[in-house]
C-alpha cells in the first residue's frame, strides 16, 4: 500500500473542496447572511490548508494500481464528509455533529435522507450546500476533477473504476481526460437547461438551481417541508422528466451528439429502464386512481414517484405511504432496481438485473439441455465471465450488507418496515422509505449508532460496496 | 492523432505506451480479453475486444475519424487483411508487421496492391541492425530515415584522416568512391556541401551510400580498420537468415550452429555459402572448437533470453568479437544495462521504434505536401520525402543540368522500393519517392528545390 500517494490524493481533494466550499459561502452574502457565509469561508480556508498540507510532498513512488485507487476513493469520500459538516455545525443549524456528518453523506451520496424535521428555518446558506453536495457526488468528485486537471503521470483510470457506478466502466473516448470532460459536459448542459426551464415556469431562481442540482445528481434533498408537494404541476412535471433523463446512461446522451441514434436506441439496458418505469406507472396509476381526483393527476403523481423512486432521487409530490399496498411494494422493488450503469443514480443499477436475467435463463436452460454450450450476449457482444461472476458476487454482497444494517438497526427497537425501508434508502441512495422513515417523516427517530449504521450504507451504496469494504480487509493495509 | 493498434502482444503494448505519451488517441483491439484489460488498466486507452480484421469491430473502434492503423498481431495474413479492410472502410493509412520471409520479397507488390503505408518485418530489421553492427566500425553511427530504407552514415573527421583538408570533390575524381555526401556538421553548423567544400578536423561527416560501397570508402580514408571478416551466430531462426544472409553479401564468412537437424538443412539450402553446424549451442567443446575463441563477430540468437545473455557473457571472456545479443523480454532492460554485453537488439523494440518514428513524421506532414517529415542532427537539418505524382520541371532531368538551390541536396530516389543513390546523371521519374535533406530553408513541393 503506498500511504504516501493516498494522502497526495485525499489532499488534492480536499483543495478541490475548499472550492466548492466558497460557493455556498457566496450565496450567504448574497442573502446577507453574514455569520454563515463567514462559517463556510473559514471551512473552505481549513479544508485548503489541509489539503495543502497533505498534497505538498509529491510522492517518491508514483504509482496508483486498483487497490490504491479504491482505498484513495473511500478516503477521499469520507474526508470530504467530514470537512463538509463542519459549517452545519458551527452556524448551529445543525447542532449535532453526528446528525451534520449523517446529512452531508447523505449528500455527497445523493441519497437525499434527511435527519431534520423542518427545513425551511435553515440558512440559504446551508439549503444550497445541503444540495449543491448532490451535484458534487452525483458525477463523482473525481470524474470532475479528472475533466480539468488528470493527476499527471497516474493511472487515472483506476480511480474512475472506482467511483463510476455500474458493471463495468466502458469509456466513452479513448482517454480519461476526454471521457471525464464530456461527461461533465453533458452533466453541465443538463443542469443549466433544468434550471432555465424551471425558471420560465416561475419556479424562484433560489429553489430553481437547489431543485435541479437535487435532480441531475439524482440526490433528493427537498428545500421544502414537504419536498415538492408545493409546486405548480408543470414543475414537479419538469422535474419527473429531468429526474428520468438523469437515470439514463449517458452513453445514450453522448450517442445522440455523435449522431449514432442507432445504437443510443439499442442498448438493451436503456429499453428495460423505460419499459419498467412505463409499466410502473401503469399499475400505480390503475391501483391508485381513487385516491386522487382526476386521472391525469393520478398519472403525474405515478410518474413522479416512480421517477424519483428509480433514479434514486427521493423527492415526492405526494405522500406515498398512504399509497395501497401494491403501489407501495412496486416503489420499494423499483428502490433495488436503481437507474442505469453509467447514470448518476444509485441501487443495483438495472443492467446487473439484466444480466442477471439472462444468467437464470442460462441456468434453467443448462438444466434441459445439459451439455449446452451457450453464450450470454449483451448489447451484441459477449458477456465476459469476469462480469458475470462480479454480478453475481455483487448481490450477494449487497445483501449481506442489508441484512448485516438491518439486524444491528433492529437495536433501535423501531418496526420492521422502518428498518428495512431505512436501510433500503440509504443503502441504495434513495432517500425516503416508508413508515417511520416515509416521505414525509425522517431520520433524526434513529439513534447515533444506527445513524453511523447507515452512513456506512450510504457511502458503500454510492461507491458500490467494494471500495468500501476493502477497507476493512487488513491485508488492505499491509505494506507488503 | 487518432490511432487503432490491432494486436496487444509485446510490440503492442511498447507502441500504446510511447504513443500515448505524445498525446494521441489510441484504440487497442484483441480478440482476448484479458489482454485488452492488461493494456488498458495500465495505460489510459480504449480496449475493444474483437477481430481486428472484421469490418464490425472497426466500426466500432471508430476507424472513421481514425488516421492511422497499425496491425501487430501475431498473423501475418490477419495483420494484412486488417489494413485492407481498414483501407477500404476509413480514411487512414496503415502499417502492418509482417515476418514470413515469404512475403519478404513481395513487401513492394502487398504495399503496392494493398494500399499499405508501410511493412515492417522485425526479423528483418533485427537482422539488419545486427549486420550493421557488425559491418561498420564503432566509429560510426547510423541513422536510418524514409521509414528505414536510407541509411545516413555519421562520422568525424580525424586529424590523421584522409579527408582532413580535402576537397569533396575529389571523393569522386581521385578516390573513385561513388558515395553522397549529404551533410557536414562543423560546430553548431549544419552545411550542405557543394562540389568545392573542403573538410576539417572535427567535422560530423554524413554520407549515403550502398553498404559494400560504405565500406570501401571507409577503408579507403582509413576509418577504423576493425573489419569483421568471421561470424558466428548461435540458433538459426529467421533472424539468424536475415543477418547471415546480408553479412554474406558483404563477404564475412558465417557460420550458424542450431540444435534442428532439419532446420539446418533448411538453412544450408537457403544459403549455400554459409557453414551450418547441427549442435547444442551451450555445448561449450563445442564453440571452442568452432572456433569461437578467434571470432570477430558473434550473435546470440536462440529463442531463450537466458541462453542469449548467458552464451554472449561467455563469448565476451574467451575471444575479442563484437557481441550481439537478442532479447525478446523488454521488461528487464535495466538490469541488462547493468552487466557489460556490446549491444542487445529488442525485435520488439526495433519494431515498435520504426512505426513510432512512422507516426510522428506523419503527424508532423499531415497537414502538406510532403510525405514525410525527419529531423536530422538536433532540428538544425530536415529531411523530407516526397511523391512525385506528375510530370514538371524536375523530372526526367538529369540531376547535373537541374539548378538546384543551396543548401538542398537529393540524398535517396526510392523507385518500386529500390533506393538509389543519386549521381548527376540520374534523373527523376513519376512514381519516384525523393528524400531531400536542407537546412535553413522550407518546401512544400518537390519543384520548390529549383531556384527561382
Amino acid at each position: 500500500m503506498n500511504f504516501a500517494m493516498i494522502f497526495y490524493i485525499v489532499g488534492w481533494i480536499l483543495q478541490f473542496e475548499a472550492g466548492f466550499l466558497l460557493l455556498p459561502g457566496f450565496v450567504g452574502l448574497i442573502y446577507q447572511e453574514y455569520i454563515p457565509a463567514a462559517a463556510f469561508f473559514a471551512t473552505a480556508v481549513l479544508c485548503w490548508i489541509i489539503g495543502f498540507l497533505l498534497h505538498r510532498k509529491r510522492p517518491r513512488v508514483f504509482d496508483l494500481y486498483a487497490r490504491e485507487g479504491f482505498v484513495s476513493v473511500s478516503l477521499s469520500w469520507l474526508a470530504m464528509s467530514i470537512f463538509g459538516a463542519i459549517p452545519f455545525v458551527v452556524i448551529q443549524d445543525i447542532p449535532n455533529y453526528i446528525d451534520a456528518l449523517f446529512e452531508t453523506i447523505s449528500g455527497f451520496t445523493t441519497t437525499g435522507a434527511s435527519v431534520l424535521p423542518e427545513v425551511e428555518s435553515l440558512t440559504h446558506a446551508s439549503i444550497f450546500w445541503r444540495s449543491f453536495t448532490h451535484w458534487i457526488g452525483g458525477m463523482g468528485v473525481f470524474v470532475f476533477i479528472m475533466a480539468i486537471l488528470p493527476l499527471v503521470g497516474a493511472s487515472n483510470i483506476n480511480l474512475m473504476r472506482a467511483e463510476s457506478p455500474g458493471p463495468s466502466v466502458s469509456k466513452l473516448l479513448p482517454r480519461v481526460k476526454d471521457t471525464t470532460k464530456i461527461l461533465y459536459q453533458l452533466y453541465i448542459g443538463m443542469t443549466v437547461l433544468e434550471i432555465l426551464i424551471l425558471c420560465i415556469c416561475r419556479m424562484p431562481i433560489f429553489d430553481a438551481v437547489t431543485i435541479t442540482v437535487g435532480t441531475v445528481g439524482t440526490g433528493g434533498f427537498g428545500i421544502k417541508n414537504d419536498s415538492m408537494a408545493g409546486y405548480s404541476p408543470a414543475i414537479q412535471n419538469v422535474v419527473t422528466i429531468f429526474m428520468i433523463m438523469s437515470g439514463v446512461n449517458y452513453t445514450v446522451y453522448f450517442c445522440l451528439l455523435r449522431k449514432k441514434f442507432k445504437e443510443a436506441f439499442s442498448i438493451e439496458e436503456v429499453r428495460w429502464y423505460f419499459f419498467i418505469i412505463l409499466a410502473s406507472v401503469a399499475t400505480i396509476t390503475w391501483n391508485t386512481h381513487q385516491m386522487y381526483g382526476s386521472i391525469g393527476e393520478t398519472i403525474r403523481h405515478a410518474f413522479f414517484q416512480v421517477g424519483s423512486v428509480i433514479t434514486t432521487t427521493g423527492y415526492s409530490t405526494t405522500d406515498f405511504d398512504l399509497w395501497p399496498q401494491l403501489s407501495k411494494t412496486i416503489l420499494l422493488t423499483l428502490m433495488f432496481v436503481g437507474g442505469c450503469a453509467g447514470s448518476t443514480s444509485g441501487g443495483i443499477k438495472v443492467s446487473r438485473f439484466v444480466i442477471l436475467t439472462k444468467a437464470v435463463q442460462k441456468e434453467l436452460s443448462m438444466m434441459i439441455h445439459p451439455r449446452q454450450v451457450k453464450q450470454i450476449r449483451m448489447d451484441g457482444h459477449n458477456l465476459p465471465h469476469e462480469t458475470m461472476r462480479s454480478t453475481n458476487v455483487f448481490i450477494s454482497v449487497y445483501c449481506l450488507v442489508m441484512f448485516a444494517s438491518m439486524l444491528l438497526l433492529a437495536l433501535d427497537e423501531f418496526d420492521f418496515t422502518t428498518n428495512f425501508t431505512a436501510v433500503v434508502a440509504t443503502l441504495n441512495n434513495i432517500g425516503p422509505g416508508l413508515a417511520g422513515v416515509g416521505p414525509m417523516q425522517n431520520f433524526s427517530i434513529f439513534s447515533n449508532f444506527s445513524k453511523l449504521i447507515l452512513m456506512f450504507d450510504m457511502l458503500a451504496g454510492r461507491l458500490e460496496l467494494f471500495p468500501i469494504l476493502i477497507m476493512f480487509s487488513p491485508a488492505c493495509w499491509k505494506k507488503y | 492523432m487518432n490511432i487503432i493498434i490491432v494486436g496487444c502482444g509485446k510490440v503492442g503494448y511498447t507502441l500504446v505506451e510511447q504513443l500515448n505519451g505524445e498525446e494521441h488517441n489510441i484504440v487497442v483491439v484483441d480478440e482476448r480479453e484479458d489482454k485488452v484489460s492488461s493494456i488498458t488498466e495500465q495505460v489510459d486507452v480504449m480496449g475493444i475486444v474483437g477481430n481486428g480484421a472484421s469490418y464490425q469491430t472497426l466500426v466500432e473502434a471508430g476507424i472513421a475519424q481514425t488516421d492511422l492503423l497499425i496491425a501487430v498481431t501475431g498473423s501475418d495474413e490477419q495483420n494484412l487483411l486488417c489494413c485492407v479492410i481498414a483501407r477500404k472502410t476509413g480514411n487512414c493509412k496503415t502499417i502492418a508487421r509482417v515476418r514470413s520471409p515469404i512475403y519478404n520479397y513481395e513487401i513492394p507488390f502487398l504495399k503496392d496492391a494493398l494500399g499499405l503505408e508501410m511493412i515492417v518485418n522485425p526479423e528483418f530489421a533485427s537482422g539488419s541492425e545486427i549486420a550493421r553492427i557488425f559491418q561498420f566500425p564503432s566509429a560510426v553511427k547510423v541513422d536510418t530515415f524514409a521509414k528505414g530504407r536510407v541509411e545516413l552514415l555519421h562520422f568525424r573527421v580525424a586529424k590523421d584522416s584522409l579527408l582532413n583538408n580535402y576537397e569533396l570533390i575529389n571523393i569522386r575524381t581521385k578516390l573513385k568512391c561513388d558515395i553522397l555526401v549529404c551533410m557536414v556538421t562543423r560546430g553548431d553548423e549544419v552545411l550542405i556541401p557543394r562540389a568545392d567544400f573542403v573538410f576539417r578536423e572535427g567535422d560530423v561527416v554524413a554520407i549515403a551510400a550502398t553498404p559494400t560501397k560504405a565500406t570501401n570508402f571507409f577503408r579507403k580514408i582509413g576509418v577504423g580498420m576493425e573489419k569483421i571478416r568471421t561470424a558466428m551466430i548461435l540458433g538459426g531462426g529467421t533472424i539468424a537468415y536475415y543477418l547471415a544472409r546480408r553479412l554474406l553479401l558483404i563477404g564475412v564468412e558465417t557460420k550458424i550452429i542450431e540444435r534442428d537437424l532439419a532446420r539446418c538443412q533448411e538453412l544450408s539450402e537457403l544459403l549455400p555459402r554459409a557453414t551450418i553446424i547441427c549442435g547444442d549451442v551451450t555445448d561449450r567443446r563445442l564453440l571452442m572448437q568452432e572456433g569461437l575463441a578467434t571470432v570477430d563477430g558473434f550473435a546470440a540468437l536462440t529463442g531463450m533470453d537466458e541462453e542469449n545473455i548467458l552464451l554472449s557473457l561467455f563469448a565476451k571472456q574467451v575471444s575479442h568479437a563484437k557481441v550481439v545479443t537478442k532479447v525478446n523480454r523488454i521488461n528487464f532492460i535495466g538490469v541488462l544495462n547493468e552487466i557489460q554485453l556490446d549491444s542487445i537488439t529488442y525485435p520488439s523494440l526495433l519494431t515498435a521504434d520504426m512505426i513510432i518514428k512512422y507516426a510522428r513524421s506523419m503527424n508532423e506532414s499531415m497537414n502538406s505536401n510532403v510525405e514525410n517529415l525527419y529531423k536530422l542532427e538536433d532540428g538544425k537539418a530536415e529531411a523530407l520525402e516526397f511523391y512525385i505524382k506528375e510530370v514538371s520541371e524536375v523530372t526526367d532531368v538529369p540531376l547535373q543540368d537541374l539548378k538546384i538551390r543551396k543548401n538542398i541536396l537529393i540524398c535517396g530516389i526510392n523507385r518500386n522500393g529500390q533506393i538509389i543513390i543519386p549521381g548527376g546523371q540520374d534523373v527523376l521519374k513519376v512514381g519516384d519517392t525523393v528524400v531531400v535533406v536542407l537546412t535553413h530553408a522550407r518546401l512544400n513541393d518537390i519543384r520548390d528545390i529549383l531556384e527561382d
